[in-house]
Formats: C-alpha cells, sequence, structure tokens
C-alpha cells in the first residue's frame, strides 16, 4: 500500500517506540499535523515555543532513558530550537528534531519561512540530513534514532521539506541497521582493563570521578560497586550527580569551580584517578596545568575525542562505561580478590573524612531565608525522592550542593551549555515521562521568565511540576562575579523589575505561594508541594547569598575562596 | 609543529565539505590545504587535507574527523612511505632574452608551458611541496604575475621501505 511521507514519518515513529512527541505547527508541516490524529498511539504535546519543546523533550530523555522527539514547522520553527539543540549535544542527550522545510523545488530560493537549519545545525548536532526522496524517508529516521541513541547519544536533526511529506510511496521498514561510517566502541580493550586495575591495584591514593556518561550508559550500579569493593572515595561532576549516592560515607561531593572543600582537595592529592564518563570540562578542572598534579589518570569514555582532549592521560580506556567498569570488577575478582582494599586505603580515607570534617558545606543562617535553606528543606519534604530540574546560575549550584541525589536521572541541569530557560520545560518533558514522579524546578527569579510561556502547555496537560524560585531579585551567578572581581559594579544584573509570581501563575490557572517568612517556609512548601495541581512557589531569599566554595576561573582547585 | 598530510574517506553526499571544513574552523585547527575529487568507490570522495600542528592537536584532528558520521576513513600520511604531489601554475613575464632563461628553467624542472603570449608564459609545474616552492623562488627573479595552486594529493606506496 502507498503510503505518503507523513504517514511513513508518523508510521516510523511508531516503529522506533516513541509515545510522546513535543511540537508546534506550522505551514511546512500542516501536512504532517493532519496525518498525526489518525495515529492516536503518538501523545503531541503542544508546546507554546519551539525552545520548549527541544528542552521538554530533553527532559523526556533524560527522565526516561528514551529518545526525546520534537516537531516544529520551518524558518523561524525551526531556528527557535538551536539553543535546545546545542544544550542537548553540549550534554550528550540523545533528541531527534523534525522540521519542516519549503518544498524541494523553492529550496535555496529565499522562498517564505526558508532557513538552511541543516547548515545552521551542523555543529550542533550529532549528525543531521535532509530528505530529498520520500523513499529514503523511511531509512533516515532509522538512521536518525540509532545516531542518536547508540555511542555517545546526541541530537540529530531531520529536515522534511514540505512536498517529499505529500509525495507517496511504499512504506518499507529497514529490519537492520548498519553504517559503514559509524561503528561506536561499546566494549572495551582487555589489556586496557587491566592496565586500569593495575593502576588501581598500586594506588595508595585513588579518587573515582564520575561524569555524565555514567548517567548515560546506566553505569551508577557498576561505579558504586567499584567504589565500595575497592574503597576508593567518589566524586562527581556536575553531570554525573546521582551516579553514586549522595549520602555514602565514600561521597566526596561535587568536583570543580563549586565543588566542595574534600572533593577538591582530593582530587589535587589524589596517585590514581579513575575518570569515568566525564569530559575534564574548565569548570571541573580549573588552571589545567595544576589539576590533579600528583595523580596517574586512567579516563573511561565512549568518545575517543573527549580523552587527551584537554588532561593527560595514562590510561586510555575506550568503550561503554557500564561494561568497562563490569570489566574491572571481573579482574579484580579474579586476580585481586584476597586483596585488603580497606586497609589498603584506611589512611587516605581518613585523610579525606578530616577534610569533610575540616570544610563542610555551610552557610550563615539570617533574618531572611537563605537558598541552600530551601533546598535542604526540599530534600528532606521529599526523602529525596524527587526529580529536579534546574535553571543556571547559583540555585542550580545549591541544588548541586544540597541535594543529596542518591539515584541516576534524577538531577535535570543544563551542565555544558549553561541554559537559562532549560530547567521549567526540562520538568515538563520529565512529568510527562514519569507521571508517578514528584518533579520540581528549581528556579532562579531570571531564567524563569526565558520559558514561562510553557505553563500553559502544563497546565493544559495536568502536569503537577512545582516550580521553586529562589527570588534573590539578581541575576544572581553575575551579581557573585560583580561583586568578587568587578568592584561590586552590578551592571544590569539587578532585577528588581520583576512580575507578581504569584498573580502569574494564577493568570495561567497554575496555583501561586509566596513564601518570605523563614518560619513559614517549611509548613508552605510543604503544603505547596502536596497539591496535585502545577504551582509556583516563589521563595524570597537573601539578595547577596554567594556561592561557595568558589574557585575563580582560571584558578587551580586548591585556590578555593571559602566563605 | 609539524606538516602533516591527511587522507580521508568520505560519503560522497551533500555537506560534507562542509562537516569537514566547519570541524576545522570551530575547533580552531589548521588547514594548509585541501583537496577533494571522487574516490575509486562509487559514493565516497577522497580528501586530502594537509595541516600544521602539533602531535596532542593532530590525534585530536584524527579523532575529531572519525567521529564526524559521513568520514569512513583517516590515516595520517606522515611516517609512512606515501607520494605526495601539488600542482600549480604560474604566469610569468617572459620578454626577449629572459624567454630562453625561463625554457631553460622550466626544462630542469620538467615543467610545461602551456599557454604564451609576447610578454608572458603560463607554465604547469607538478611535484611534491618542496619542489613547487623551490620552482617558484626561481621564477621569482622573472616577474610572477598569478598564481593558482592546488592543495597536495596522497598515496600510500605499494612497497613497504626498509
Amino acid at each position: 500500500m502507498e503510503c505518503t511521507g507523513a504517514q511513513i514519518l508518523l508510521e516510523s515513529l511508531q516503529k522506533e517506540g516513541v509515545d510522546v512527541l513535543f511540537g508546534y505547527p506550522g505551514g511546512a508541516v500542516i501536512t504532517i499535523y493532519d496525518a498525526l490524529p489518525s495515529f492516536p498511539k503518538l501523545r503531541h504535546i503542544h508546546v507554546r515555543h519551539e525552545q520548549g519543546a527541544v528542552h521538554a523533550a530533553d527532559g523526556y530523555a533524560r527522565a526516561s532513558g528514551k529518545v526525546g522527539v520534537c516537531l516544529v514547522t520551518s524558518g523561524p520553527g525551526a531556528t527557535n530550537t538551536v539553543t535546545g539543540i546545542a544544550t542537548a549535544y553540549c550534554d550528550s542527550i540523545p533528541l531527534v528534531v523534525f522540521t519542516g522545510q519549503v518544498p524541494t523545488h523553492l529550496i535555496g530560493n529565499d522562498a517564505f519561512q526558508e532557513v538552511d537549519i541543516v547548515g545552521i545545525t551542523r555543529p550542533c548536532t550529532k549528525h543531521n540530513f535532509l530528505v530529498k526522496d520520500v523513499n529514503k524517508l523511511a531509512v533516515t529516521i532509522r538512521q536518525a534514532f540509532y545516531l542518536a541513541r547508540s555511542g555517545r547519544p546526541g541530537p540529530v536533526l531531520v529536515d522534511l521539506p514540505s512536498d517529499i511529506m505529500v509525495a507517496k510511496t511504499e512504506f518499507v521498514w529497514p529490519d537492520d541497521i548498519s553504517m559503514r561510517s559509524y561503528n561506536p566502541t561499546y566494549k572495551p580493550n582487555l589489556n586496557q582493563l587491566r592496565r586500569a586495575v593495575e593502576e588501581l591495584a598500586q594506588a595508595e591514593r585513588p579518587v573515582l570521578l564520575g561524569g555524565g556518561g555514567v548517567i548515560m550508559a546506566n553505569a551508577a550500579e557498576s561505579l558504586t560497586t567499584l567504589a565500595r569493593k575497592l574503597h576508593i572515595p567518589v566524586t562527581c561532576t556536575l553531570m554525573g550527580l546521582g551516579g553514586f549516592p549522595g549520602t555514602d560515607p565514600l561521597w566526596l561531593g561535587m568536583v570543580g569551580m563549586h565543588g566542595t572543600y574534600a572533593a577538591n582537595m582530593a582530587i589535587n592529592n589524589a596517585d590514581v584517578l579513575l575518570c569515568v564518563g566525564a569530559r575534564f570540562d574548565d569548570r571541573v578542572t580549573g588552571k589545567l596545568a595544576a589539576f590533579a598534579p600528583k595523580a596517574r589518570i586512567v579516563h573511561i569514555d565512549i568518545d575517543p575525542t573527549s580523552i587527551r582532549k584537554n588532561v593527560e592521560v595514562q590510561v586510555p580506556v575506550v568503550g561503554d562505561c557500564r561494561l568497562a567498569l563490569e570489566g574491572m570488577l571481573e579482574i579484580c575478582a579474579a586476580r585481586l580478590a584476597d586483596k585488603d582494599w580497606q586497609g589498603m586505603h584506611a589512611s587516605w580515607l581518613a585523610a579525606v573524612d578530616a577534610w569533610k570534617k575540616d570544610k563542610p558545606l555551610s552557610y550563615q543562617q539570617g533574618e531572611a531565608i537563605k537558598p541552600q535553606e530551601v533546598v535542604e528543606a526540599l530534600y528532606d519534604i521529599t526523602q529525596g525522592d524527587a526529580i529536579v530540574t534546574t535553571e543556571v546560575g547559583q540555585h542550580q549550584m545549591w541544588v548541586a550542593q544540597f541535594f543529596a541525589f542518591t539515584r541516576p536521572r534524577t538531577l535535570l541541569t543544563s551542565g555544558g551549555l549553561g541554559t537559562m530557560g532549560y530547567g521549567f520545560p526540562a520538568a515538563m518533558g520529565a512529568q510527562i515521562a514519569l507521571p508517578g514522579k514528584k518533579v520540581i524546578a528549581v528556579a532562579g527569579d531570571g531564567s524563569l521568565l526565558m520559558n514561562i510561556q510553557e505553563l500553559t502547555t502544563i497546565v493544559a496537560n495536568k502536569l503537577p511540576v512545582k516550580v521553586v524560585i529562589l527570588n534573590n531579585r539578581y541575576l544572581g551567578m553575575v551579581r557573585q562575579w560583580q561583586e568578587l572581581f568587578y568592584k561590586r559594579n552590578y551592571s544590569s544584573t539587578d532585577m528588581d523589575a520583576q512580575p507578581d509570581f504569584v498573580k502569574l501563575a494564577e493568570a495561567f490557572g497554575a496555583e501561586g505561594y509566596r513564601i518570605a517568612d523563614p518560619a513559614q517556609l517549611r509548613p508552605m512548601l510543604e503544603k505547596a508541594l502536596a497539591s496535585p495541581n502545577p504551582a509556583i512557589i516563589d521563595v524570597v531569599v537573601e539578595r547577596e547569598e554567594n556561592v561557595y566554595p568558589m574557585v575563580p576561573a582560571g584558578a587551580a582547585l586548591d585556590e578555593m575562596l571559602l566563605v | 609543529m609539524q606538516r602533516h598530510v591527511l587522507s580521508v574517506l568520505v560519503e560522497n553526499e551533500p555537506g560534507v565539505l562542509s562537516r569537514v571544513a566547519g570541524l576545522f574552523s570551530g575547533r580552531g585547527f589548521n588547514i594548509h590545504s585541501l583537496n577533494v575529487a571522487p574516490a575509486l568507490e562509487e559514493g565516497v570522495s577522497h580528501m586530502t587535507i594537509t595541516t600544521d600542528c602539533d602531535s596532542l592537536i593532530l590525534e585530536q584532528i584524527m579523532k575529531q574527523l572519525h567521529k564526524l558520521v559521513s568520514v569512513i576513513k583517516v590515516v595520517d600520511y606522515t611516517d609512512i612511505p606515501a607520494v605526495s604531489r601539488e600542482m600549480m601554475f604560474v604566469k610569468v613575464q617572459a620578454e626577449g632574452v629572459m624567454r630562453g632563461e625561463l625554457l631553460r628553467t622550466c626544462e630542469i624542472f620538467r615543467c610545461k608551458v602551456v599557454d604564451v603570449s609576447l610578454n608572458e608564459m603560463t607554465i604547469e609545474a607538478t611535484g611534491d611541496h618542496e619542489k613547487i616552492e623551490a620552482i617558484l623562488s626561481l621564477l621569482q627573479r622573472f616577474g610572477i604575475k598569478e598564481i593558482a595552486r592546488t592543495g597536495a594529493v596522497a598515496m600510500r606506496r605499494s612497497m613497504k621501505m626498509e
């Protein structure tokens, strides 16, 4: 039977196991939207801005481990996805973004709502396609999903000219997929794994550093097992949080610019650093020349380009993080079953504990509500059983520091690109992926306004997402830098002009709460979080609170500002 | 810093040159020359890229190229036996007694004269990078009017040399 391109597209999505797509209609995709109601198994979430669609699909992907899918129109619909795509690319999130395009005979003519979105997104997608032949549509979609979810995952864009969506052909779903130019390495080299274990066996002061790869590869359990078996303290990057229980005695806290004293000191004094699925971002390493100066480094990553890009590595291991960690565990069991790891690392763990006790994360109570206190209250009330998304800035760092994530896929945050406006739509996507979960978007008063239009989508779909604003009426992180490094010149960071967030919530049909009295913080939060409805909880916090510790940009990890 | 010659096999599809060129520009890698043409196999193009960089950057360039989904194979010809050639047209001032001198120089380098007028000659030269540079420097004194050069093309030698 002959099908139209639009039918082939939607049929292919079902074959790929897609159940939700986030989208916004427009001229170039009317044909697809016309066919959509005939596919009732595909739930379409009609967002209010294309950027929201991509972040929502991203939140859906991070929370569920599945591929997030978007459908938008050509021209401005397509360009509005770029920030979301770049966000997903930086954090290796599997997405497939379908963009409408003008008909093939008009491409290159500067037609209405025409933009070269394949050209625009080339550097921020894992790969992208322009489909010019309806007979290649199904195989292209198959390849797009395969690329998005395999190897180091990432966003893939498929540009769909409107005439291809109308054209008809036989629907043939390719059973098998292989691409001669694309073969990610999953299985790590056994010799390299042996060398990695040998490094650990000789180490006196080992540290395990987990990154986003631990989450993406579902390697959290193996990482935890290895750390506990070998008695190695663990730190994570922002993207790795949840990859190791934040309540475990071996937990050091986050590493890097706003990492804990213990984590940064441990890295600085380690003799062996086992890095799993992290890419040594500048926010993690600080001054490269002074990073882990005493350590031999073992680096496991599925992407060979991550290895030896920033940091010299003694034992590179290319492969899937989970398979690599399992392989190391097997080698330990076979060769080093009797080794007294605990005894060997006792003095090191004692030193690490001393750092933890000496300079723990802390803040001073004051007259106003402290933002850190809000995050702690959220943790206590939910007992950690929640999915927390963040925007970008001070509140993001306080969440990373004061919410003890214990399970993977529970912190959704824009780590690499640092996209303000990410967290709120991402929470929407996460709530759709996991309807039974408590989903909390922690936001700054600046970030939230960047995609506030999605409150309509949240209300329309009856999603009980809770937004907690740590409202200091500043772009707090920029203000902090201005205070510390720019002589308190608070240029354009005072956000004194802001909406009444309670009324704003109500105008959208959500619940609005304001908490300004410290005594009311916990009871009001409890009440608001218990609501079955979407809600904005505007918490008025200390205006000029800073995030500490802080490693100034370009300084070494042990050059932390502690107060 | 060293000159490296990379042989890159890519899928012959629209945008592939942009992907490769964008990788170099986006990451601040140097391209000294780039040549691209269809390869033996249908649907495959062969790029020869020469770049000046240190060994760590070269490692990144090779890995990043390989990471591009359209790239099938990447080989560095720097340390393996390979032949490499560039081609050049050079239009030179050629009047009076200098014409004979110019022709003799061409002969020594086995260049061809492909176009001639009363006061100019266009010379076709082929050779490795050093030879092309040598020809150019020798032709300086005649007065060079215009140059059109290709990048290098390279191929691995069949026989391994001891």
